[in-house]
């Protein structure tokens, strides 16, 4: 059941379980006919040949979960949406992949499109929707290009629009591009935004499987859960099950990005660790150390090189003190500040921040306020406890997660590196020469004469 | 033909008077656009966000002019529209140049060299951050997490990934755009203007011949993890190596680059690979691995 044997291998042949990213080598792999070439739209047959409910149950059942971030499992939202209310129902996948070192969702799009289209059909099928929208953030207009193809080339070959292969569904699919908001990802935000409003979180309850767009049942999933889901419908939900663990079973996304080797996308089972990834693909730069890392994304607690060996998986990753939120693993060597990191991320808090509540608005601007001072060396160490409590004073008492979101990386800096913050304030300035963490710090030839 | 309320600052006296309304022609060509967005949508409140791209799309920002259209369109108030308009950073509420260059400055692009290039290029344009050449072809930002850290540091332009950037790739890459010189981003089409390109977003296809294709199926960094599982050479030897050294004919002759690594016009002629030959997309080589 488990791969528990084979993970002492090493081989990456053996660690790494490309299916969404099978094909993305091959040429125009981003089109329909070669999407079918790979048993494209098969999981849709065998889906339509099920009940709507035995659908649910088999997605349910083969245990995948939300890769947006928050990990709740797929086929459970699916069965909250009450059915025989009347009312239609609506799926919205949410595509505005936007968290900080997240880049799975583009990459995925730009490649493999009909992977999202198929699985919004199998889905459309199981809660009984007509009509579904990817919110796609705005600042992608290659991805967006190749959405509107595959929905044109979808609709053409009779996978969307009336009576899609014989079975009675109709199905429109709308392509939304968003304007710049990261809030947004939020999914409440996000169906507010959709309706035409500033993107703005909700009040929960109701929740959207209730009262969700035009206060009608809605889902809304992230891109990767719905594109998995064809696999797990042509390939069995026991396939799915034979990889990962028990509870945080299948394949997913890595995205390895910032001072490593090899940077990019790696599809693997569930559970796999940093050190496995890094050894792998070449380790870090030539010459230099793992510092801190963040297991997905900037709000999810960082890391250090103490955690290479935690199972990337939801409960592995829990049970360390972080989240697994997007998989995207920034990995930081130690020629990089962490003052300076967490800084920057929070200014990025404070500008996305959508001024709703008060603990998030005024917080973030006071924590950049703070750590602009800290990081200008014009701190005093009361400013650590400060810090420290106002970041107490957000999380979990803001209107949404992204207060909490820019907690994180506050709370877990000062637990493993309050020494850093410390030596900003003694020795009164950044201790670090921001020039040897670039991309080209250590290369022969003179970039930028 | 309207200005921004910034430029009139604040009154206390008169109410603005209503913006001018669109010539009958272009009022007539945006309505019938506009009412195919609308039909997408169950509530017509919905298209409010690609009616502000489409708006944008004709005057390369998105004036008073261009917010009672959406008003009026959608039956909302000019006070709703004004709400939601603000509300998004894509919408400019300035005229801008033909050109956007996002520099992305969050964490791991900032750390990674985006400051630098941020640096440079508002020191080589004379411009600072959200601010316009005198040509009018460039409008310079820092922009935060474009979702492709795995090409960091990354530039866009209109919204087309220029990744692998370096502060001399990034001087060059502005220069061409200045000179009218064609430029290829390393994943996306051809570059159009910005109003174009705010069509797009508005969600009317590119109708350009072959732009969909353009770049090929992904790029190198997405393709690292998948060699590996198959086998593939190690990342070292997937692609061109980062360091600068000597290039160009020799590596040409023996790598004939894939349609997922398409030559960038910007680095034309004299070098190769997607964005910067001393850095170039994908992973190092290691020397002594």
């Amino acid at each position: 059941m488990t791969l528990a044997p084979e993970l002492k291998d090493t081989s990456p042949e053996k660690l790494l379980a490309p299916v969404l990213s099978a094909f993305w080598d091959e040429d125009r792999s981003w089109t329909l006919d070669v999407y079918k070439r790979h048993e494209g739209y098969e999981g849709l047959r065998k889906a339509l040949a099920m009940s709507p409910d035995d659908l649910i149950a088999y997605v349910k059942d083969s245990g995948l979960r939300g890769r947006g971030g928050a990990g709740f499992p797929t086929g459970m939202k699916w069965q909250f949406i009450p059915q025989g209310d009347g009312k239609p129902h609506y799926l919205v996948v949410n595509a505005d992949e936007s968290e900080p070192g997240t880049c799975k969702d583009i990459p995925l799009l730009f490649a493999n499109p009909h992977s999202l289209i198929e699985g919004i059909v199998i889905a459309c099928y199981a809660i009984r929707s007509s009509h579904a929208f990817i919110y796609l953030r705005g600042e992608v207009v290659p991805v967006l290009r190749r959405l509107h193809e595959a929905v044109r080339e979808a609709y053409e070959a009779g996978y969307l629009g009336e009576n899609i292969l014989g079975s009675g569904l109709n199905l429109q699919v709308t392509v939304h591009a968003g304007a710049g908001a990261y809030i947004c990802g939020e999914e409440t935000a996000l169906l507010d935004s959709l309706e035409g409003r500033r993107g703005q979180p909700r009040l929960r309850p109701p929740f959207p499987a209730v009262a969700g767009l035009y206060a009608c049942p809605t889902v809304v999933n992230n891109v990767e859960s719905i594109a998995s889901v064809p696999a797990i419908l042509n390939r069995g939900k026991e396939w799915f099950r034979s990889m990962g663990s028990e509870k945080s079973p299948g394949f997913t996304l890595y995205s390895l990005s910032g001072h490593v080797a090899s940077p990019g996308q790696y599809e693997a089972p569930l559970g796999i660790t940093l050190r496995q990834l890094l050894d792998m693909s070449g380790g870090m730069r030539p010459g230099h150390r793992l510092k801190f890392w963040t297991p997905g994304g900037s709000s999810t607690p960082m890391f250090t090189d103490e955690h290479l060996d935690v199972p990337l998986d939801y409960e592995g990753v829990g049970a360390a003190g972080s989240m697994l939120g997007t998989k995207a693993l920034q990995c930081f060597d130690e020629t990089t500040c962490v003052v300076r990191a967490v800084t920057r991320w929070t200014e990025f808090y404070a500008h996305e921040s959508c001024g709703k509540c008060t603990p998030c608005r005024e917080g973030t601007y006071w924590l950049v306020q703070l750590l602009r001072d800290i990081e200008a060396g014009k701190g005093v160490m009361s400013d650590l406890d400060k810090l420290n409590d106002i970041a107490d004073n957000i999380n979990g008492k803001s209107f949404c997660a992204l207060g909490d979101g820019a907690a994180s990386p506050i709370f877990s800096s000062l637990k493993y590196f309050r020494e850093e913050y410390e030596q900003h304030i003694t020795g009164r300035g950044c201790p670090f020469d921001p020039a040897k963490s670039t991309a080209w710090a250590d290369s022969r030839t003179e970039v930028n004469a | 033909m309207t200005t921004s309320s910034s430029e009139q600052g604040v009154s206390l006296g008169m109410p603005q008077l209503p913006a001018p309304a669109y010539p009958d022609d272009v009022r007539a060509r945006l309505e019938a656009d506009a009412r195919q967005v609308i039909d997408r949508y169950p509530d017509s409140r919905s298209a409010l966000l690609p009616l502000l791209h489409l708006v944008q799309s004709e005057e390369g920002h998105v004036t008073r002019t261009g917010m009672q259209f959406c008003a009026d369109m959608l039956k909302l108030t000019t006070a709703e529209v004004t709400a939601v308009a603000t509300f998004y950073s894509m919408y400019r509420r300035k005229p801008s140049g033909d050109y956007q260059v996002g520099v992305c400055t969050n964490t791991l692009c900032a750390v990674m060299g985006g400051d630098a290039i941020f640096e440079e290029l508002q020191e080589h344009l004379g411009v600072g951050n959200g601010e316009t050449t005198a040509d009018g072809k460039v409008t310079l930002e820092h922009i935060e997490c474009n979702a492709a850290c795995d090409y960091a540091p990354v530039v866009m332009v209109n919204w087309e990934f220029f990744d692998d950037q370096t502060p001399a790739s990034a001087k060059r890459l502005v220069d061409d755009l200045r000179a009218g010189r064609e430029v290829e981003p390393t994943r996306g089409a051809r570059l159009c203007t910005f109003k174009e390109t705010a069509r797009i977003l508005a969600g009317f296809p590119d109708e350009r011949p072959g732009a969909v294709e353009e770049s090929g199926s992904a790029g190198p960094a997405s393709l690292v993890g998948l060699r590996l599982a198959k086998g593939e050479t190690a990342p070292a030897r997937v692609v061109h190596p980062r360091d600068g050294g000597p290039h160009d004919e020799q590596d040409r002759a023996v790598h004939d680059p894939s349609p997922t690594e398409r030559l960038s016009a910007h680095d034309a002629p004299q070098e190769t690979s997607a964005s910067d030959p001393a850095h170039p997309a994908g992973p190092t080589a290691e020397e002594g691995e």
